[in-house]
C-alpha cells in the first residue's frame, strides 16, 4: 500500500539533473524508496508489537498449541474432548470446515444448474421462477441467510419430544436432524471392492464404445449396461457376504433421541445457507456459459441431423464446461470462505475454534497466522489446480 | 403523369389482415410459453401447484395473519407462549417489533435528542447522490468534490461531535443502517483509488513496488474476511505504539477497506489488461507523461469496461458489512439480532420477521445498485465492442 504513495509523492519532485530525469535511473529511485519506507513500516510494527507483547507477559511461538483445549466442541469428525489439545481442537475445525465446505460445494452445484439450466428454459413460469430466485439470494447477504435457516427456521422446530418423524426412520426437531447411522459389519469392504469393480468397468466399457464409434461410426450401448453393473456387483457382493450392513435407528426416548446420527442445527443451518446462497451465482454462471456459446454451434449440429440431446451433449456442454468451470472454482473458493460465518452461530469450524481459543490463551498472532496459512493454501491449490486446467483446455482449443 | 390515374392501380392502402386464427391472445401465448411440449405441461403444473400450496401460505403469514400494532411481546405471542394474546396456533409476522424499535434499527443507541445529525447526513447523502446519478444534471466534477471529499468531512465533525458545541457522540453508541451506510460508503470511497493505484503497481515494470501489490493482493483475497477483520480488531492494536489506541469503529472501516481494496484492484486490473497496446503507445508517441497517459487515455477506457464488476464489487462490499456484527458491532443486522434477546419482545416469530426485514432492506439496495449499474452501462456503451 505504501508503494503507489511513494511513487505518486516522489514524481511530484522533479529532479533537475539530467541524470535523475532517465527513466531507468528514476524507477531504480522509486523502488528503493518504496523498499526503505516498506522496512520502516515493518520495523515500526515489529518494535511495536514486540514491546506491547512483552508489556501485557505474552509469550510468543506456537508452544501453546500443546496445551489442554478445556472446552468441548458441539461437532467433530474425530474423537475429541476437553482434555484434548489446542492443536487438536484446530484440526478438528479444520476437518469440520472441509466437511461444510465439500457437502455445501455438492449441493449448490446441483441447485445452481438447475436454476441456471431453468433461466434458460422456454417454459415462461420455470424461467420466471428461476429469476425470482437468483434475483433474491444474490442480493442478500450469506449471513442473514443462516441466520434465516437458524433462528428463523430450525430455532422453531418441535422440541424433542415433537419430533416431526421423517421417512427412513430419521427424526427433525430443534436439535438437528437424526438419522439412522449405517453400521457396517465384517465383510462390507467386499461391496466397496463390488462397485468400485463396476465403475471402473463402466468406464472401460465408455472407453471401448468410443474407439469403436471413432473407427466405424457406431458404438455399443453403455448407459444401460453401466447402470446393471453399478446397480447390480455391489447387491451380489452383499447377499455374497450376507447382509453386512445395518442401520442403528434413532428411537424417542423420554427426554432425547437415542441412537443413530444426528447432525446439529448449526451445521445445517450453515450448509443450506451456504447452499442457497452460492446457487445463486453458480446459477448466473451456469447462464452465460450456455450462452455463450454461439447459436450457430447448435444449428450446426442441427444441420448434420443430431439429436436435441446429443447436440446439447456433445456440442452445447463441452463448449459451455470450458467457460462455465473457471468461474465456478472461485465459487467454491468463495464458499469455503463463506463458511467462516460459522463462527456467528457457532459452528466449531476452523475460524470458530480458533475465536475460542485466541480468546482463552491469548494468542492473537499465531492463531491469526494459522488462519492466513490454511486459507491460503487452499486458496493457492485451487489456483494451481485452475491453471492446470486452463492449460488444458487450452490445448483443446484449435 | 402524376394526375393520370390507372384503374388497376389501387390508390389506397389496404388495412392489415388479422394474423391468421391461433398465434396471437392469450390461448396461443400459454400453448407457446407454458405448455409447448409434454415435459413443458408437467413442469408447468407441477409449478403452479407448488405456488397455489405456498404463495397464500407466505401471503397469510407475511400480512394477513400478521400483527401490524403493538407495543410488547404480548400482541406477538399465543395465548400457550406465557404471556401471548394469540390464539393457540397462531403464526404471523410480527410488523409491531419492526415498528416499535424501527428508531433502533436506523440509528442504533444513538443518542435520541442528537439523532437530527445522522439524519442530516442521510438527508445531504442523497441530496448529493441523487444528482450525480442522473445524467442530465451538470456540474458532475463538483458534484463528486462534494459528495467525496467535503461530505465525508462534514459528516465526520457532525457524527462525532465535539466541536462547534455538538456534543461528542462515542462510536460505540452508532449502530443500524447507520453504520451499514458509513461502512459500505467508506470501503468504497477508498477502495476505488486505493484499488487504481494496487493495479497499476500490479503492472508496473518496477520489480519491488509489483512485488509489494502482488503479495498485498493475493494475500487479502486469498484469506476470509472475517480473519482480515478479526486481524484489524485484535492486532492492530499490537501494532501501534504504547498509548496509542484505535477507535473500534475506525478498526473495522480499516479492515474492511484493506479487504475492499484488493478486490477492487483486480476488478481494475481486468480492465487494464483489456486496454490494446495501441493505446498506451499512442499516448507514448504523443509525449504524455506517465501519469497523463494512465488518467486520461487509459483509465477512462479500462473503468468502463469493468463498470459491472466494480458495481459487483460495491454490492458485494455492502453485503459483507454485515459481517462486523460478528466483531461486535451493531450494524442492521447486528442490531436485529440484538432485539432478538430483549424479554420485551421475544417470542417464536420475532426472529424471522426481523430477518425478513433485514434481508429486504439490504436486497433493495443491492437490486437497486445492480439496475442501476444495468443503466450506466448501457449509456456508456459507444459501440466499441471487442
Amino acid at each position: 500500500m505504501a508503494a503507489p504513495a511513494s511513487v505518486a509523492s516522489g514524481r511530484t519532485e522533479r529532479p533537475p539533473s539530467s541524470l535523475l530525469n532517465d527513466p531507468k535511473i528514476r524507477g531504480i529511485i522509486y523502488q528503493v524508496v518504496t523498499a526503505l519506507v516498506f522496512i520502516a513500516l515493518i520495523y515500526f510494527i515489529w518494535t511495536n508489537t514486540l514491546e506491547n507483547l512483552r508489556r501485557a507477559n505474552i509469550a510468543s511461538g506456537f508452544g501453546f498449541l500443546s496445551g489442554r483445549a478445556g472446552f468441548d466442541l458441539g461437532q467433530s469428525l474425530i474423537a475429541f474432548s476437553s482434555d484434548s489439545t489446542y492443536a487438536r481442537a484446530l484440526y478438528v475445525g479444520f476437518l469440520n470446515t472441509l466437511l461444510v465446505a465439500f457437502t455445501g460445494i455438492i449441493t449448490a452445484t446441483i441447485l445452481g444448474f438447475i436454476v441456471g439450466i431453468g433461466r434458460l428454459s422456454k417454459n415462461w413460469l420455470i424461467a420466471k421462477l428461476s429469476t425470482v430466485y437468483v434475483e433474491i439470494f444474490r442480493n442478500i447477504p450469506p449471513l442473514l441467510v443462516i441466520f434465516f435457516w437458524y433462528s428463523g427456521v430450525l430455532a422453531v422446530l418441535p422440541g424433542v419430544r415433537e419430533s416431526i418423524a421423517l421417512p427412513f426412520g430419521s427424526y427433525l426437531n430443534n436439535r438437528g436432524f437424526a438419522f439412522p447411522k449405517p453400521v457396517f459389519a465384517e465383510g462390507f469392504w467386499l461391496v466397496l471392492v463390488a462397485l468400485l469393480a463396476a465403475i471402473v468397468l463402466s468406464l472401460v466399457l465408455r472407453r471401448y464404445s468410443l474407439n469403436k464409434r471413432m473407427a466405424t461410426g457406431r458404438g455399443v450401448p453403455i448407459l444401460w449396461p453401466s447402470v446393471a453393473m453399478i446397480v447390480a456387483f455391489p447387491l451380489i457382493a452383499y447377499f455374497i457376504m450376507g447382509a453386512p450392513l445395518s442401520f442403528d435407528y434413532p428411537v424417542a426416548g423420554t427426554f432425547n433421541l437415542t441412537g443413530g446420527s444426528v447432525v446439529g442445527p448449526e451445521f445445517m443451518s450453515l450448509y443450506l445457507a451456504l447452499s442457497f446462497y452460492t446457487a445463486s451465482f453458480i446459477a448466473e454462471i451456469v447462464r452465460g456459459g450456455i450462452r455463450a456459446v454461439p447459436r450457430g454451434q447448435s444449428e450446426a449440429a442441427e444441420a448434420l441431423g443430431l439429436r436435441s440431446g446429443y447436440t446439447t451433449r456433445f456440442v452445447v456442454v463441452p463448449q459451455a464446461m470450458r467457460i462455465i468451470i473457471p468461474p465456478l472454482t472461485s465459487q467454491y473458493l468463495n464458499l469455503t470462505k463463506n463458511s467462516t460465518l460459522a463462527i456467528a452461530i457457532g459452528y466449531a469450524d476452523l475460524v470458530s475454534v480458533g475465536g475460542t481459543i485466541l480468546n482463552q490463551s491469548g494468542h492473537p498472532i499465531e492463531i491469526v497466522a494459522i488462519w492466513m496459512v490454511v486459507y491460503l493454501s487452499i486458496s493457492l491449490l485451487t489456483s494451481l489446480f485452475m491453471n492446470w486446467f486452463n492449460s488444458r483446455m487450452a490445448l483443446v482449443e484449435r | 403523369m402524376a394526375s393520370t390515374q390507372s384503374s388497376y392501380v389501387r390508390a389506397q392502402m389496404i388495412a392489415a389482415e388479422p394474423p391468421p386464427p391461433g398465434v396471437t391472445g392469450a390461448a396461443h401465448w400459454l400453448k407457446t410459453n407454458l405448455f409447448a411440449t409434454p415435459k413443458d405441461t408437467i413442469l408447468t403444473v407441477i409449478a403452479l401447484l407448488l405456488l397455489a400450496w405456498y404463495v397464500p401460505q407466505v401471503l397469510n403469514w407475511l400480512f394477513f395473519n400478521a400483527q401490524w400494532m403493538g407495543t410488547d411481546r404480548s400482541f406477538c405471542a399465543t395465548v400457550v407462549q406465557s404471556g401471548g394474546s394469540q390464539p393457540e396456533g397462531w403464526s404471523g409476522a410480527c410488523w409491531a417489533f419492526i415498528g416499535s424499535r424501527f428508531d433502533q434499527f436506523i440509528f442504533g443507541r444513538y443518542p435520541i435528542d442528537e439523532r437530527w445529525r445522522p439524519t442530516l447526513v442521510g438527508i445531504l447523502f442523497v441530496a448529493l447522490l441523487v444528482p450525480l446519478m442522473i445524467p442530465k444534471v451538470p456540474y458532475k466534477g463538483w458534484n463528486a468534490i462534494l459528495l467525496f471529499v467535503v461530505l465525508p468531512v462534514v459528516s465526520f465533525f457532525l457524527l462525532v461531535g465535539g466541536v462547534f458545541g455538538l456534543r461528542h457522540v462515542e462510536t460505540s453508541l452508532w449502530g443500524g443502517l447507520m453504520v451499514t451506510l458509513i461502512l459500505s460508503f467508506v470501503g468504497m470511497a477508498v477502495s476505488f483509488p486505493l484499488g487504481i493505484l494496487l493495479a497499476l503497481g500490479r503492472r508496473s515494470p518496477m520489480p519491488v513496488i509489483k512485488t509489494l501489490c502482488v503479495t498485498f493482493i493475493e494475500i487479502v483475497r486469498g484469506v476470509p474476511l472475517i480473519t482480515v477483520l478479526f486481524m484489524a480488531s485484535v492486532m492492530l492494536p499490537l501494532f501501534m505504539p504504547q498509548g496509542v489506541t484505535v477507535d473500534r469503529f475506525l478498526r473495522a472501516l480499516i479492515g474492511f477497506s484493506i479487504f475492499a481494496s484488493a478486490y477492487m484492484a483486480e476488478v481494475i486490473r481486468g480492465g487494464l489488461q483489456a486496454i490494446p497496446k495501441g493505446q498506451y503507445e499512442g499516448a507514448d508517441s504523443l509525449g504524455f507523461s506517465y501519469w497523463q497517459k494512465t488518467g486520461l487515455i487509459v483509465l477512462p477506457q479500462a473503468i468502463k469496461i469493468v463498470i459491472p464488476g466494480i458495481v459487483n464489487t460495491f454490492i458485494g462490499m455492502f453485503k459483507d458489512t454485515s459481517l462486523v456484527s460478528i466483531i461486535g458491532m451493531f450494524d442492521l443486522l447486528g442490531i436485529i439480532r440484538q432485539n432478538f434477546a430483549d424479554v420485551s419482545w421475544a417470542s417464536p416469530v420475532t426472529p424471522l420477521t426481523g430477518l425478513i426485514f433485514a434481508g429486504f432492506v439490504f436486497w433493495i439496495f443491492c437490486f437497486g445498485m445492480s439496475r442501476y449499474s444495468m443503466f450506466v452501462e448501457r449509456r456508456l456503451d459507444t459501440g466499441h465492442k471487442r
